[in-house]
């Protein structure tokens, strides 16, 4: 079984690779993780997970500037419905667009916007930096095994808001319900890290591993 | 509930720890690995090493450091000491850090951080500022490790370093570093409302109450420390336990 991380030029994909080999070892199971920008090893992964950092426009931009990845993606998720995981601005993306530095398409998966954090108070620092607590909204088979108050790790000023309620999986508390995870069929991702989660974020990877 | 984080630095040089844990336990007290994973398993919500390598050959081996960290430590790794340039900060993001603490190469010119977080977004961005006060309710940054005055006022340059793209400010007093006598609160509490990104205080914890007060009064989303972890004093977990009964959020 074949694991890619995909590689556009953004993110720090070391920990991500690493997080994912441990939770695949942990399981026992057979995957093989790699990390890399080519479009063929995409074509040929079981699953794939989407790293994000950086700007919601930068990001699509990364996307965009490697050839036929964005088709390639398309074809993995929409048609052949391969699992794929998106972290922070990884998972923005499935958007429909964003609105960082300028209105960006993003890769329309999920129906919804990614916009500012609005939390009407200067009381709340932004970025949203830190440990906070998970409070599950409905049901998904990545996020089963998270209980409320589990703590996962989030850094980011800008927030993905699907249009059905039914895509939010998790929110956290910060001067209002921000969303967390999101799941829809067999696309999947968290505003937070689970690589930098410890073991919470292990138990959701291993999740993703055993879809 | 957003929890405060609580944060050890471990100093390294040519890749080993200078100031470190002394447990007992310990294999090799100069590993910088196996500290930041005693660290990560005690409950630290992140780890930062400050990488104080005075000669240039011996540079790499904070990247070696890193790489071997990131395969054992889930937790938030931030690294700083001598990043200057934007291949500085992709090398060190690559070996798995996931922000770079910036100060020399900031003060000298703004736009550095500009461009950098540009490129990495400023979520990896952490802007260490080491300030001195120069008279009442006036305090100066400070380079080089502390030993090259400025002039430049550090509310200023705290304001300007998140106008151009700081995610977090790492805030150093140089008065009260290694006193163990307290953080500077005043320092603290003009900063925390002077910007609306975190703030991280840093420089004299030597109690517990002292991280009470940093964040309480003084406003930090986060509290460093370096020698009350190392020497055994109170735990990662000590130090929760005690901010959490005074009502504190903390990550337990």
């Amino acid at each position: 079984m074949l694991l890619t991380v995909v590689d556009y030029g953004v993110g720090n994909l070391r920990s991500i690779a690493k997080s994912i080999e441990k939770a695949n070892s942990e399981s026992k199971l057979n995957y093989s993780v790699r990390v890399s920008s080519n479009v063929k090893d995409i074509k040929n992964s079981d699953k794939i997970v989407l790293p994000g950092q950086g700007s919601f426009k930068a990001c699509k931009n990364g996307i965009n500037n490697i050839e036929g990845l964005l088709e390639e993606l398309n074809e993995s998720v929409l048609t052949k419905k391969k699992p794929i995981y998106g972290i922070c601005a990884g998972m923005q993306l499935f958007a429909t667009k964003g609105f960082e530095e300028e209105e960006t398409p993003g890769l329309n998966w999920i129906s919804g916007e990614v916009i500012k954090l609005d939390l009407g108070s200067t009381n709340f620092k932004i970025p949203h930096m830190g440990w906070n607590e998970l409070k599950i909204e409905n049901d998904s088979k990545v996020f089963k095994d998270i209980i409320n108050k589990n703590h996962a790790y989030f850094i980011h000023s800008y927030e993905f808001i699907p249009k059905d309620n039914k895509n939010v999986s998790i929110t956290t508390n910060y001067g209002k319900d921000v969303i967390a995870a999101v799941s829809f069929e067999n696309i999947f991702g968290s505003q937070f890290h689970p690589e930098k989660s410890q073991s919470t974020g292990i138990k959701i990877l291993t999740n993703f591993l055993n879809l | 509930m957003l929890k405060n984080r609580i944060i050890p630095c471990l100093d390294v040089k040519n890749g080993r720890v200078v100031k470190g844990i002394n447990f007992v336990d310990l294999k090799d007290a100069g590993d910088p690995v196996e500290q930041a994973s005693i660290y990560s398993n005690g409950g630290a919500d992140e780890i930062c090493f400050l990488d104080i390598t005075a000669s240039n050959e011996n540079r790499d081996t904070i990247i070696d450091v890193v790489n071997k960290t990131a395969e054992k430590c889930f937790v938030p790794l931030t690294v700083g000491g001598g990043v200057r340039t934007i291949d500085d900060i992709r090398n060190l993001l690559l070996a798995g850090a996931d922000k770079v603490s910036i100060n020399t190469a900031a003060v000298k010119d703004i736009n550095f951080v500009k461009q950098a977080s540009k490129k990495f977004g400023t979520q990896c961005m952490v802007i260490a500022v080491d300030a001195k006060k120069v008279s009442d309710g006036k305090w100066e940054i400070f380079t080089h490790g502390g030993r090259e005055k400025t002039g430049i006022d550090a509310i200023e340059f705290s304001k300007k370093a998140e106008a151009n793209g700081a995610g977090e400010i790492l805030l150093t007093s140089m008065d009260k570093d290694g006193t163990k006598s307290g953080y500077d609160l005043d320092l603290l509490k003009i900063i925390t409302k002077s910007v609306n990104i975190p703030v991280i205080a840093s420089g004299g914890a030597g109690t517990l109450n002292h991280l009470y007060e940093a964040i309480k009064t003084g406003g930090a989303s986060a509290v460093l420390a370096a020698s009350i972890f190392h020497y055994g004093e109170f735990t990662i977990k000590d130090t929760k336990e005690y901010l959490k009964s005074k009502n504190i959020p903390v990550r337990l």
